[in-house]
């Protein structure tokens, strides 16, 4: 009876695209990288395709934030001094903070427990690791999903700062690529630190690094406010040049500063990257 | 062109090292195209090391190894476009459904989507599961996973198919389909690789085979030679009430080449079974039943992997 079922696929070469790294990503060893994470994000746009409240939720939590914060505190403190040493409005202050803050965690999110869910339990890479696809794919792939799942928030909020009136100068627009930035860096940087966590418990330690981070990252208010050593501490990190970029585009501040901070969160993203390459390569090619 | 350019799978003194285990320990093996070739052995004994190495995900720790002529540790993503691989354990996606899981795979291999869509459908009537196509794959029985994998390791049409415990969960119908699944694709010129634990399953499947044991290789050959080499041409087996086959072992111990004890049997390697039953009778052994049969690969295996072993 078995004989008149349906006839095996034939062998054949048929379809396959040929598939040819760019220049830059001949750097990296053989074998890590086939140049094909978009199919990841292909995925992960089919599993979240309903998903529409956890962007709906990740879209109001900065806006909650931003009453909360902004307009409630703005109340007590109106003026802080900005970036260009002149007063400014607080709310308008805190507001490009906040963009970064909420770009922070939800890359850092979506790139922690998500993807050791997916490491760990789902064995999702073992599968995609025995396809052309390389360790390197599945950094890109996966950080590439976090950072548009953040861009989505991001636009989300820029479109409310608009409104808002919170946007003085055209180099605001470019808020949302910086969003991208930084949601790209930390995206990496979590990955790569998931690679690295043997339990649920582990992931304390994200919020203990998160957190801190959000408080402390000029968020709420300027730099000045620190003593001299302090300053330099805050200086080194990452959220703070998140904030600090932001805060320039938004405000109309813009230096050849800016640029200082984003090549600290390119180099973030791309130091996230190759450790979490290494590390995804180390765990399941074994 | 060279004996080793029609080889798919070449190595030599292949070892894999996990830490202080050395879980295959110098192996040569030479899979032709074409051809459907066999690892067996007991539980670690390194079968699935040595799949994996072949698969490109598992680094070797010393020795030669080329899959379809290439160097796993160089093209891995090359030689993977081509290898159609069923892991020992199911690694489906458990976020999409039956046709996505098959679709999405098939994406990772640079498929187009349209291509993929077609696929999908082809594949899912060759694995049975068309009625399931828009399931989630978590509440799947084991052997419909089993049958996803299996269908899954085909989206892109592999060279070589490396099938670990392809058969494990599976009940009897859909084994005799795979099997027959798998003679189609040989002849449409796959090339097959596959461990199994099911004797017959290596008899009916491989033209050739190894037997592992303790990370090295002890034997190879087709199933016939095989048995004509450890095995003699039939078997008679004595059953008895459980322990009471040690006693008749001193009697029967010469009436046979080689004697295995079993729990509840002592099996008499002999080449004619009759004439030794004859002889077991004579000297007043009386088992509970008993049973003339052909060698097996199971003997082989038995006799190769070691169980208690009377010469
Ligand atoms: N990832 C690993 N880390 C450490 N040791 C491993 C790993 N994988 C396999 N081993 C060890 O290597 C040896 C061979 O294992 P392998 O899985 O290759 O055996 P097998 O022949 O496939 O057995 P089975 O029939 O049970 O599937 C075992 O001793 C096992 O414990
Ligand atoms: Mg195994």
């Amino acid at each position: 009876m078995a004989h008149e079922l349906t006839a095996p696929p034939r062998p054949g070469r048929g379809d396959q695209t040929e598939q040819r790294p760019s220049p830059l990503l001949r750097i990296v060893p053989p074998g890590l990288y086939a140049g094909r994470a978009r199919m990841l994000v292909e995925r992960s746009f089919l599993v979240n395709r309903r998903s529409w409240l956890a962007v709906v939720s990740g879209f109001f939590e900065p806006l909650f934030f931003l009453f909360a914060l902004g307009l409630g505190f703005g109340t007590l403190v109106s003026t802080v001094t900005g970036p260009d040493g002149q007063p400014m409005d607080y709310v308008a202050f805190v507001a490009p903070a906040l963009l970064a803050a909420s770009a922070m965690n939800g890359a850092v999110y979506d790139a922690t427990i998500n993807i050791f869910h997916k490491m760990r339990y789902a064995k999702l890479y073992d599968a995609v690791l025995s396809t052309p696809l390389g360790p390197l794919d599945v950094a890109v792939g996966e950080t590439s999903w976090a950072l548009l799942r953040g861009g989505l928030y991001a636009a989300g909020f820029v479109v409310v700062l608009l409104g808002m009136g919170l946007v003085s100068s055209a180099w605001g627009l470019l808020a949302l690529p910086a969003a991208l930035l930084v949601a790209f860096a930390f995206a990496a940087v979590g990955m790569a630190a998931t690679t690295f966590m043997r339990s649920w418990q582990d992931f304390d330690l994200v919020n203990l690094a998160v957190m801190p981070l959000f408080l402390f990252s000029t968020t709420f208010y300027p730099l000045s406010v620190y003593p001299r050593p302090l300053r330099i501490a805050v200086e080194c990190l990452p959220l703070y040049h998140g904030v600090a970029l932001l805060r320039g585009l938004v405000t109309g501040y813009v230096h050849w500063g800016l640029l200082g901070h984003v090549l600290y969160l390119v180099l973030m993203a791309v130091v996230g990257l190759l450790v979490a390459t290494k590390r995804i390569a180390r765990l399941l090619l074994r | 062109m060279t004996a080793a350019d029609s080889l798919l799978v070449h190595a030599s003194g292949l070892v894999k090292r996990f830490g202080d285990v050395e879980a295959v320990r110098g192996i040569d093996v030479g899979v032709r195209r074409g051809e459907a070739f066999g690892f067996l052995g007991p539980n670690g004994a390194g079968k699935s090391s040595t799949m994996r190495m072949i698969a490109c995900v598992s680094p070797r720790s010393a020795g030669e190894l080329r899959v379809l002529g290439m160097d796993p540790q160089r093209d891995g993503p090359r030689i993977r476009a081509r290898l159609g691989v069923v892991p020992q354990q199911d690694t489906l996606d458990n976020e999409l459904t039956v046709r996505q899981n098959l679709q999405v795979y098939g994406r990772y291999f640079g498929l187009s989507r349209d291509t993929v869509r077609r696929k999908a459908v082809e594949l899912m009537e060759f694995a049975q599961l068309s009625d399931r196509a828009e399931d989630q794959v978590e509440p799947l029985s084991g052997g419909m996973k089993r049958r996803l994998t299996i269908a899954r390791s085909l989206v892109n049409d592999p060279e070589l198919l490396l099938l670990d415990e392809p058969t494990i969960g599976l009940d009897p119908q859909a084994r005799h389909l795979l099997w027959d699944r798998l003679y189609q694709l040989r002849h449409a010129g796959v090339t097959l690789i596959l461990t199994t634990h099911y004797m017959d399953e290596a008899e009916q499947l491989c033209d050739r085979l190894v037997v592992m044991d303790g990370g090295r290789i002890v034997a190879e050959g087709s199933p016939a030679e095989l048995i004509a080499r450890y095995s003699t041409r039939e078997v008679l087996e004595l059953r008895f009430a459980p322990g009471h086959q040690r006693d008749a072992l001193p009697v029967v111990a010469t009436l046979a080449d080689r004697v295995e004890v079993l729990p509840d049997r002592l099996l008499l390697y002999t080449a004619d079974g009759e004439a030794s039953l004859a002889a077991v009778h004579e000297r007043d052994v009386r088992p509970a039943s008993t049973l003339i049969r052909r060698s097996t690969l199971e003997d082989v295996f038995l006799r190769l992997t070691g169980r208690s072993l009377v010469d």
